[in-house]
């Protein structure tokens, strides 16, 4: 552990422009979607504008933290602050995710039986609330997506990634460094190849199942749930591309590598997020 | 020790090369400057929110439509409500937390200072969006700051850029709160343990910890709104199997904690102000601890006393009403714990105390109206009547902006250097608790007679009671200026104050010099029993 002469002191950073530029991605996306979602011109411009504005944010950030790091400023404290920031952060996440799973529990246990209860009657006249619907008012029938096709198969994919990393995770500790990046370019493969199966069963659901996002209350519940699982699979993915590079740069000791575990731990919050995902949405 | 440090520090040009004029206060990672940014923005929200409140007032002079239409009323109302408690309230205490907290735990700036910067940029944005939503077609959203479908599916774009802006709010209090438990739990001042520690810090750490279990649900709740408005989804749509009472549980378990959030930090200040001015320490320092923690707890299981009309089954209801209820043993607790800590002090009223006690008997007031209204029973009359109304500005107003005010007469000269003009704080104080209680005491009467919130006319016989609170608020809007008064004056000149102005504070905020330097406790300051529980 080389330190920097005096930085047994907590690291505060120099001034920085990173932030505002990032809320000035922020705005650009935010005008940008209002626009486009209203069908105003120039709203898919202001979005990509957005969009080149936040990976440059990200870049130039993140670089400065990654130099930071390696220069050896930060301290075994700085370290501590990093790793309480990403455990709350992912717990963050967990409420966000905690808002959906909320809603489908809340729909399938009380909304929809609620509609077919003859109460309802007058209104929904011969509306059976079972799941999976897609509510009174639906035209046309539609299939569900079954669990043992490929969300199983994606499901062995994620569960094999999380083997994958923690088997990087260990040739990092020992030392083994091909160990390491053999172990993150197998996490990769396999991350992105849960993406494409997941965009393969977008399309086999919208071209055979008639299971599209208007689909009622189950379409709603389903590609909400897993388009921010997907979602959140990309981001973990460019986050362990992220680390690949680094490793492969040689960054990061046996005993100091915290981007790593924090990517790891990332990782694993989106394989449980999934897990719970393939019970309550796609088996039961 | 820390003043030669920092001299030390300054002369070898450590920030040196640090940006001046404007660039220094957009590139800043210093916590007193992010403190500052925080409470100017957040008393310039104030005001902007204050006017839309005196639109909704001057509407409501007369019974009949007067100056403005039924639909800008709405726009009118919804702002108000979503600048005053995501513009002005919290981010007046985020603003506190990042001033006062290195300062109170000895630690040389936030744990993420950089992040820190953003959490701060990205309220801008988040207003313009907010106030920008009035000059798009069909206006900004008006549907109160509930957000309630359908009403809310049905609006035009000013829906929209509502809905991003409290996606923005929403990162921006999930990053300040990281930074802020980060800061809490990594950074305190060695002997500094978690029960020795200032109760703002208390009372931060449990409110950081609240919001962000709740923001994420909030942000979840809008984009459900989102998609529903505009790719096709059914979440709150009961044809396509949904509900719109969803919308309601999914809110209010973010919005029952939100009150919390604003409660909390209001509680700390007050925790520290009063044992000051009552020269004596904080009684019961372990069972306030165990409050706040209480409170933090229980508000995620009582969301549903918003909802009692909505259709919930009995059991439902009795349960919510019983768990409601329970709120108020923490707080009793709390309450008779500052009241304990005056019992046989040596009191003394300067504003920061006055403000305080204004605080303490309005906050009950507030406090034991909640009560009155989570009777179920009781709340199925006064639902959605200026009862209600009453009773959240009594702990909205009186709670939180009061105790806000506390701090800020109790800490600016830490952050001026200067002491502030006492008899314009008191003036200012005695027109705020007096025409506080013009404007808002008559509602609870209007609500009990049945007068309806969120509608710009009404009945000939709630004219009396609406007149005189109208020229409550007017009065109340107007004597907030003085704060502006007092402040420049502080910021300017007047009586150099010393590094602890006021003979009975305690904690390690007031070791340091007055205004605070720029950079303090670079290395982490001793820490006595004497200093320590604020």
């Amino acid at each position: 552990m080389s330190h920097a002469a005096g930085s047994n002191r907590y690291y505060v950073p120099e001034p920085s422009i990173w932030p505002l530029v990032g809320s000035g991605a922020l705005l650009l996306l935010a005008f940008g979607a209002v626009l486009s979602m209203n069908s105003i011109a120039n709203g898919g411009l202001l979005l990509l504008a957005g969009f080149v504005v936040l990976l440059i944010m990200l870049f130039g950030w993140f670089g400065r933290v990654i130099g930071e790091s390696e220069g050896g400023q930060y301290n075994i404290q700085v370290d501590r602050s990093f790793r309480w920031a990403m455990s709350w952060f992912i717990f963050s996440e967990v409420m966000f995710f905690a808002a959906f799973f909320g809603a489908l529990f809340y729909v399938r246990v009380l909304a929809v039986p609620e509609l077919g209860s003859p109460a309802q009657a007058l209104l929904w006249d011969g509306f059976v609330g079972h799941w999976p619907t897609a509510g009174p008012a639906a035209k046309d029938s539609f299939t569900p997506m079954h669990a043992w096709g490929l969300p199983a198969i994606n499901t062995a994919l994620l569960l094999s990634s999380g083997v994958t990393i923690t088997w990087a995770h260990w040739g990092l500790i020992a030392g083994k460094r091909k160990q390491l990046i053999l172990g993150l370019i197998l996490t990769v493969l396999l991350g992105v190849t849960f993406l494409g199966v997941q965009i393969y069963e977008y399309g086999e659901a919208y071209s055979h199942l008639n299971l599209k996002m208007t689909t009622g209350v189950y379409g709603s519940t389903f590609y909400m749930l897993t388009g921010f699982h997907g979602f959140h699979v990309t981001l973990g993915a460019t986050m362990l591309a992220v680390i690949l590079v680094r490793s492969i740069k040689g960054h990061f000791t046996a005993e100091r590598h915290f981007a790593f575990e924090a990517v790891a731990w990332y990782w694993h919050f989106v394989d449980v997020v999934w897990l719970g995902l393939f019970v309550v949405v796609y088996w039961l | 020790m820390n003043a030669s440090h920092t001299a030390h520090h300054d002369d070898l040009g450590h920030h040196g090369h640090a940006p001046t004029g404007i660039m220094r206060w957009i590139t800043t990672t210093n916590h007193k400057d992010i403190g500052t940014m925080y409470l100017w923005f957040s008393f310039i929200m104030f005001l902007v929110g204050g006017a839309m409140s005196l639109v909704i007032r001057a509407e409501l002079m007369q019974p009949g439509i007067q100056y403005v239409s039924p639909e800008f009323y709405n726009q009118m109302l919804t702002l108000h409500a979503l600048i005053m408690v995501f513009g002005a309230i919290m981010p007046a205490f985020v603003g506190f937390a990042n001033w006062m907290l290195p300062l109170m735990l000895g630690a040389p700036d936030m744990a993420f200072a950089r992040m820190n910067n953003w959490s701060f940029w990205l309220l801008p944005p988040a207003a313009i969006l907010l106030t920008g939503s009035l000059f798009v077609p069909g206006g900004a959203a008006g549907t109160g700051w509930t957000l309630y479908p359908p009403l809310s599916v049905q609006m035009g774009i000013g829906m929209d850029m509502a809905i991003f802006a409290v996606h923005i709010l929403g990162m921006s209090s999930i990053m300040g709160s990281i930074n802020i438990i980060t800061t809490i739990l990594n950074l305190r001042t060695p002997g500094m343990t978690l029960m020795k520690m200032p109760m703002f810090a208390w009372t931060w750490l449990v409110t950081a910890f609240l919001l962000i279990a709740s923001m994420p649900i909030l942000a979840g709740a809008v984009t459900m709104l989102l998609t529903d408005r505009h790719f096709g989804t059914s979440f709150f749509a009961a044809a396509g199997g949904g509900d719109p009472v969803l919308f309601q549980h999914i809110f209010w378990f973010f919005g029952h904690p939100e009150v919390y959030i604003i409660a909390l930090p209001a509680f700390g200040v007050v925790s520290h102000v009063i044992p000051a001015f009552s020269r004596k320490p904080l009684f019961g320092y372990v069972s306030m601890v165990y409050a706040i923690a209480a409170i933090g707890l229980i508000s995620f299981f009582v969301w549903a006393h918003h909802m009692y009309v909505t259709g919930i089954p009995l059991t439902g209801q009795l349960y919510f009403m019983y768990a409601t209820l329970l709120i108020a043993v923490p707080t009793g607790v709390k309450v008779f714990n500052w009241v304990t800590t005056m019992w046989r002090g040596a009191l003394s009223f300067e504003t920061p105390m006055l403000f305080a006690l204004g605080f303490l008997f309005l906050f009950t007031i507030g406090g034991l109206t909640g009560l009155v209204l989570a009777i179920t029973a009781v709340d199925i009359q006064l639902q959605d009547t200026y009862y209600v109304v009453a009773h959240f500005h009594y702990v909205m107003v009186a709670g939180a902006l009061f105790s806000a005010y506390a701090g800020l007469y109790y800490w600016l000269p830490k952050w001026t250097g200067h002491m502030y003009n006492e008899s314009l704080g008191k003036l200012h104080f005695w027109l705020s608790i007096v025409f506080f209680n013009v404007a808002f005491f008559p509602q609870h009467f209007l609500g009990l007679a049945g007068m309806p919130r969120r509608i710009p006319d009404y009945a000939q016989q709630f004219t009396d009671f609406n007149m005189v609170s109208g020229i409550g608020a007017f009065g109340f809007g107007f004597s907030q200026l003085l704060v502006l008064v007092v402040v420049f004056q502080a910021m300017k000149g007047g009586a150099k104050a010393a590094a602890k102005p006021w003979d009975g504070a305690t904690g390690l905020e007031w070791t340091v010099p007055s205004p605070a330097p720029h950079h303090t406790f670079e290395d982490p300051p001793p820490f006595d029993q004497a200093t320590a529980h604020g």
